[in-house]
């Protein structure tokens, strides 16, 4: 993962609008963050696998950066806090960002791609 | 007697954490143990410092170093079953406890290792303790393997009192350390220890110890 670079990260965005999408969106402070600090409040969220189309797909800020993406039915996807991507995975790849705070720990990730998002070891191994 | 020890964990690290040492001086003994690791920990806030990885390919990272963490201990036998993290307690109860019971079925262990269910903080570890507990204690009273299991809610003592096991396993600390170290994804023992290169005595102080609750089924 590279520190997002806006103009080729809004590139990619307008090589994938216009057609459907498998988004992966998360947000996490950490399983364990209660755990060590009880006034922290823990929370976490994601999807994975949703299909959307989006028709218009912007970056913004000046780092960490937001983007959006508008998608049918007057619908909207929101990330705020992205700081790296995958710069150098090529054109057939997905598009993966993702926000690390100042441990390195991810806090945010958006992630759209033309296949499903798996695990890649799916299969039972000895 | 072969024991036959059957490890149910989901997470790749749990193992290090929670029973490397118990099972590196088990294993010294002539024990052949089974590891089924539920998920491959693919939700981890941790892609290594400097980053390493990313949502897509940790995974098969997570894959590698939990096979490097089961050489380190000598674990002889491990199973991806290929969960989602995150996603235990919310999983088909018949298909999770159908997978865990194949399991039993197949091994017979003499002892079976898991989490304390409502005792051990992360959703996915209660989850998995709590599926090994319902799938064993649907078996005849007489069939039932004993289940020692990890705990460490801040609770655990005034609610179950002390763990009934405790091992010394300061004499297999390197196999431990090493089963550490092979998650280095996810975590680095000199941070946890708050920096500095640790020594030999400071590392048998913090992980020279693990204990487990004896489970007493109703």
């Amino acid at each position: 993962m590279q520190p997002i670079n806006p103009v080729l990260v809004q590139e990619k965005l307008n090589l994938l609008q216009d057609q459907p999408l498998y988004i992966h969106l998360e947000m996490t402070t950490g399983a364990y963050a209660a755990h060590y600090d009880s006034s922290k409040h823990p929370a976490a969220t994601f999807i994975t696998n949703a299909v959307i189309v989006y028709t218009n797909g912007s970056i913004a800020g000046s780092g960490p950066y937001r983007v959006g993406l508008k998608i049918e039915h007057g619908g909207w996807v929101y990330s705020e806090g992205l700081t790296h991507w995958n710069a150098d995975d090529g054109e057939q790849a997905p598009l993966i960002m993702a926000g690390h705070d100042s441990q390195g720990k991810l806090v945010v990730a958006l992630q759209l791609g033309l296949t499903p998002f798996g695990n890649g070891t799916e299969e039972e191994t000895r | 007697m072969t024991q036959r020890i059957l490890v149910i964990l989901p997470h790749p690290d749990d193992e290090a954490f929670g029973v490397s040492g118990t099972l590196a001086k088990l294993i010294s003994e002539g024990a052949q143990v089974t590891y089924a690791c539920l998920t491959l920990g693919e939700m981890g806030r941790n892609m290594g410092v400097p980053l390493i990885a990313n949502r897509v390919t940790l995974p098969l990272i997570r894959k590698n170093e939990l096979l490097e963490a089961c050489r380190a201990i000598g674990i002889q036998d491990v199973r991806m079953l290929g969960f989602h993290d995150k996603t235990i307690e919310f999983e088909d109860k018949d298909y999770l406890d159908g997978k865990i019971d194949e399991l039993i079925r197949e091994i017979r262990p003499t002892l079976v290792m898991t989490f304390y269910p409502d005792h051990s903080v992360h959703p996915d570890h209660d989850a998995t303790g709590a599926a090994v507990v319902r799938t064993i204690v649907r078996m005849p009273p007489e069939e039932r393997p004993p289940i020692h299991c990890i705990a460490f809610s801040h609770n655990r003592e005034t609610v179950l009192g002390k763990p009934d096991v405790v091992i010394d396993v300061s004499a297999f600390i390197d196999q431990k350390i090493a089963a550490l170290r092979a998650h280095r994804s996810q975590f680095a023992i000199a941070e946890m220890l708050g920096g500095g290169k640790p020594n030999r005595k400071e590392l048998t102080k913090r992980f020279g110890v693990e204990s487990f609750y004896t489970y007493r089924f109703q």
